[in-house]
């Protein structure tokens, strides 16, 4: 197996969860995106431990942690969106915009 | 590094290569489409594919872990908060915000800087894929072996963020005045 | 070493009567009066002792120099040393005589004033300066005992500055010797690198080049001109007569302004010919203009303010005709009788409340004592036998007449006739102050500056005493150089003398309640307002500096002041575009961020 394929779909995935990031309005939208990019991060972790044959499996060992502070992170945000939600009304990131120069 | 081209691939890689091109499509159906629901379920796809690269590369408990824990509770977690947010089920047409252009030319730029240093810098590196190595066994055995005292902070950043969690959603706790 | 001590002993007494009279702190009526009486101790004993330690250097007569410590500047180095000499001896006598006269004075003087603490502080501080000049061994410590005159001079004419016109006449008193101070240290300078010591005795030991000379000695004529009031550097002695009585007859009469005249004196051989025709020049004009203005005053201070212009300009007539020795003479019989006049005019000027000789007159009865002394004194300023004055005028006349200077006739005939116009003067002040009907009135409480009121009495015996001692001096002073008596230019100038006072006597004479000085005409007005000089001065200098003060000031708001403004409005302008982008959006942030990073890495791989 190539390193370059899973590195590409790694890059790849990584670019769109910026753009996730960036382009969508939606505070869930947002969460999903940032989901992406750590996935990508993921497939690279994996990948490389598999080509350098690390014998502490630190890549793969690294991948299940990232998963479980993944997973925390989306219970934390979520908690977050609805605490936003529920004094604000809305979770649009463009409108939430209290700490801007008035 | 190793004399193996690029042409013809091996099955593996054929495979790997379907994976992950279903993984980047429904990625970009997940920051593109203008339903909420059906990004959640785009993601699910992509998790899956994902999960589905793992498994090529040998990392089988990776591949689980991430089945059961992405598509199992994380996209489930991500559909409980799209209904508690009262999001608009069906099509709506303000996912975008503005700043769509401006995103597009960075996330671009990203990709392009992304890939070429990634083919630049790995164009002949060779991964000799060996059954097993990823498996359950070697993976608990080094967890436990070697990165118990990361695993435990684990714990306790789990912990922290269920408590966190649970203050940040309760209505009757109030803050100290 | 005895010479450090005189010196030091008045600065001695300055510090501990500034730092201990108010101790422990007080500001009651009954606690200024304790600090009063130990100033007064402060003030008069360590001059009296320095005093004492004077004539014991007279008595010795033995010329010395003490250096306490050579300063090395890298360049030349400043001799700190003191040196006796008969010159600095008989100077040093007359400053110690009258500075002890005027601490007993003031003690009396200013009775029940809250600031006579520093007063006399400050005159033993004046007394140290000027004894210090009088010994100094090195110009450039002289210079030191200059300027702290002039600091003293600042700080007792101003020293009722609760009056803007106190105030200012003691900042014109600085302003204006400044000037000629500047000239002064110049001078010094080239003095000290042309001989390469500052070293007195080095200097005038040394060969240095005419042209030099010339150029130096003009410079420190500048300084000469500024401390004795000489034309053109005058105008400041009249105005601080604004000071308290004491200080004018202490510092505007007997020393400070002598201290010119006798700087000229000791550094009398490095003087060439063309600087003392410039010296004589300005003499000859200052001494004749000064006595006609002196003649036309009102105000009795001014009177002898004008008359300490002239007698200096005569003794610097003096010095420009060659007659050192005369000079010197006049400088110290000058300084005892005028100094004499000055407390008399305080006496006279307490007791009828106010300065203006139209409110004078008929004091004989009522104050003989005052009476006695000052007509001594005048009789001394006239030169009529056998009082100080006659003598020394006689020498400076016997002088001029036979000088070689090539103004030797402008000089005689200018010093010739200020004897006349002295004598019209003296008579006048001493006619409408003693003599005719008394004119006092119940005046309000007077402004501070003027004077206190008293109620017809003798002044008090503080003040009269050293009236007293100084009419001694006043009186016989001039046989101590008898001996060198000239029968001829005497008797002409006490028959020109007479002959001025003969004249005012004939006027006033007509009628009594008149100002004599209306003789003078329609040249009244000119010598009342000193021809128009401050005038000029005004028009010429002071107001063209404001001028350009205020430009300066105009410049200073609108370009300096206006570029710093700029800059913060620039500032705020350009960041209250800037905040535009501060919207709150956080994507928005993220974007810029990320687009940054990127940047910065594209930037590193092709840059690195």
């Amino acid at each position: 197996m190539h390193v370059v394929y899973p590195a590409v779909v790694a890059a790849l995935l990584f670019s769109i969860g910026v753009y996730g990031v960036l382009a969508r309005r939606n505070t869930i939208l947002v969460l999903m995106s940032v989901e992406l990019m750590l996935n990508a991060v993921n497939l690279n972790l994996v990948a490389f431990d598999v080509w350098l044959r690390d014998v502490l499996h630190s890549g793969q060992v690294l991948t299940l942690f990232v998963i479980v502070i993944a997973a925390a992170e989306v219970g934390i945000g979520l908690a977050i969106v609805l605490a936003v939600f529920r004094t604000r009304k809305a979770i649009e990131l463009d409108r939430l915009r209290e700490l801007g120069e008035p | 590094m190793s004399g193996v081209g690029f042409w013809p691939p091996s099955v593996l890689e054929v495979v790997f290569l379907l994976l992950g091109l279903v993984a980047v499509g429904s990625a970009l159906l997940v920051v593109t489409t203008r339903q909420l629901v059906h990004a959640a379920l785009w993601l699910v796809v992509c998790f899956g594919a994902l999960a589905g690269c793992y498994l090529v590369l040998t990392a089988e408990f990776v591949a689980w872990v991430q089945v059961l824990i992405y598509v199992g509770a994380v996209v489930v977690l991500l559909l409980f908060g799209i209904m508690l947010t009262r999001a608009p089920i069906g099509r709506s047409d303000d996912l975008d915000s503005g700043n769509r252009v401006v995103a597009a030319v960075v996330a671009v730029a990203t990709a392009g800087v992304l890939v070429s240093v990634v083919v630049g810098g790995f164009q002949h590196a060779y991964a000799d894929l060996r059954p097993g190595a990823g498996s359950a066994e070697e993976l608990g055995a080094s967890i436990f072996r070697n990165w118990v005292l990361p695993f435990e902070a684990l714990s306790v950043l789990l912990l922290a963020a269920l408590i966190g969690a649970i203050v940040l959603s309760r209505t009757d706790i109030k803050g100290r005045r | 070493m005895i010479a450090s001590l005189v010196v030091v002993l008045p600065f001695a007494g300055a510090v501990l009567g500034l730092l201990l009279s108010r101790y422990p702190h007080g500001r009651s009526p009954a606690e200024d009066l304790v600090a009063n009486k130990r100033a007064a101790w402060f003030g008069v004993v360590p001059t009296a002792l320095s005093t004492a330690l004077i004539g014991w250097l007279a008595w010795e007569d033995t010329p010395s120099t003490s250096v306490l410590t050579k300063i090395d500047t890298g360049g030349i180095a400043i001799t700190v040393g003191l040196e006796v000499a008969e010159l600095s001896v008989l100077t040093a006598m007359l400053v110690g005589v009258v500075a002890l006269a005027v601490q007993v004075y003031s003690v009396g003087y200013m009775r029940g004033e809250s600031r006579y603490p520093s007063f006399s502080a400050f005159i033993s501080l004046f007394t140290s300066a000027m004894l210090l000049v009088v010994f100094a061994a090195d110009l450039l410590v002289l210079y030191v005992g200059w300027e702290i005159m002039g600091l003293c001079s600042y700080l007792l004419v101003g020293h009722w500055w609760e009056e803007r016109a106190n105030s200012r006449a003691a900042i014109k008193a600085f302003l204006v010797t400044r000037l000629g101070d500047v000239g002064f240290l110049f001078g010094i300078f080239v003095l000290g690198f042309a001989a390469g010591s500052f070293r007195i005795a080095d200097i005038m030991a040394a060969d240095i080049p005419d042209s030099t000379l010339v150029l130096a000695t003009l410079l420190l004529l500048a300084g000469v001109a500024g401390k004795s009031a000489q034309v053109p550097l005058h105008t400041w002695l009249p105005d601080a007569m604004a000071g308290p009585t004491p200080i004018s007859a202490l510092i505007h009469a007997a020393t400070m302004v002598a201290a010119g005249i006798f700087v000229v004196a000791r550094l009398y051989v490095l003087f060439p010919q063309p600087t003392l025709d410039v010296l004589g020049v300005a003499a000859a004009i200052g001494m004749l203009g000064a006595a006609l203005a002196a003649f036309a005053q009102n105000d009795l201070k001014r009177v002898l303010a004008y008359s300490t212009i002239s007698q200096l300009a005569y003794m610097a007539a003096a010095l420009a005709g060659g007659a050192r020795d005369a000079a010197v003479f006049h400088l110290v019989t000058h300084g005892a009788f005028k100094a004499l006049l000055f407390l008399c005019a305080g006496a006279v000027i307490h007791h009828v409340g106010s300065n203006l000789l139209g409110h004078m007159g008929g004091l004989r009865r009522s104050t003989p004592v005052t009476f006695w002394t000052m007509t001594i004194g005048y009789a001394a300023l006239i030169g009529l036998p056998p009082a100080s004055g006659f003598f020394s005028k006689d020498a400076i006349l016997y002088g001029l007449e036979r000088s070689s200077s090539p103004i030797q006739l402008l000089l005689y005939g200018s010093a010739l006739l200020t004897v006349g116009v002295t004598g019209a003067y003296a008579t006048r002040a001493w006619l409408m102050t003693f003599f005719g009907t008394g004119k006092i009135q119940a005046l309000p409480e007077p402004a501070p500056g003027t004077a206190h009121v008293f109620d017809g009495r003798e002044a008090p015996l503080s003040m009269l005493w050293p009236m007293g001692v100084l009419a001694v001096p006043a009186l016989l002073l001039g046989f101590t150089d008898a001996g060198e008596f000239h029968l001829a230019p005497a008797v002409t100038a006490l028959v020109v003398a007479l002959l001025g006072a003969a004249f005012v006597y004939v006027i006033w004479r007509g009628a009594p309640e008149r100002d004599p000085a209306r003789l003078l005409g329609a040249f009244r007005d000119p010598c009342e307002q000193v021809f128009y000089v401050d005038r000029l001065y005004a028009a010429v200098f002071v107001r063209p500096v404001l001028a350009l003060a205020r430009g300066v000031v105009r410049a200073d708001d609108h370009v300096v002041d206006g570029a710093v403004r700029s800059t913060g409005r620039a500032t705020v302008g350009l960041s209250g575009l800037v905040r535009h982008l501060q919207n709150g959006n956080a994507q928005l942030y993220v974007t810029g961020v990320l687009a940054g990073v990127l940047l910065i890495a594209v930037g590193a791989v092709v840059l690195g």
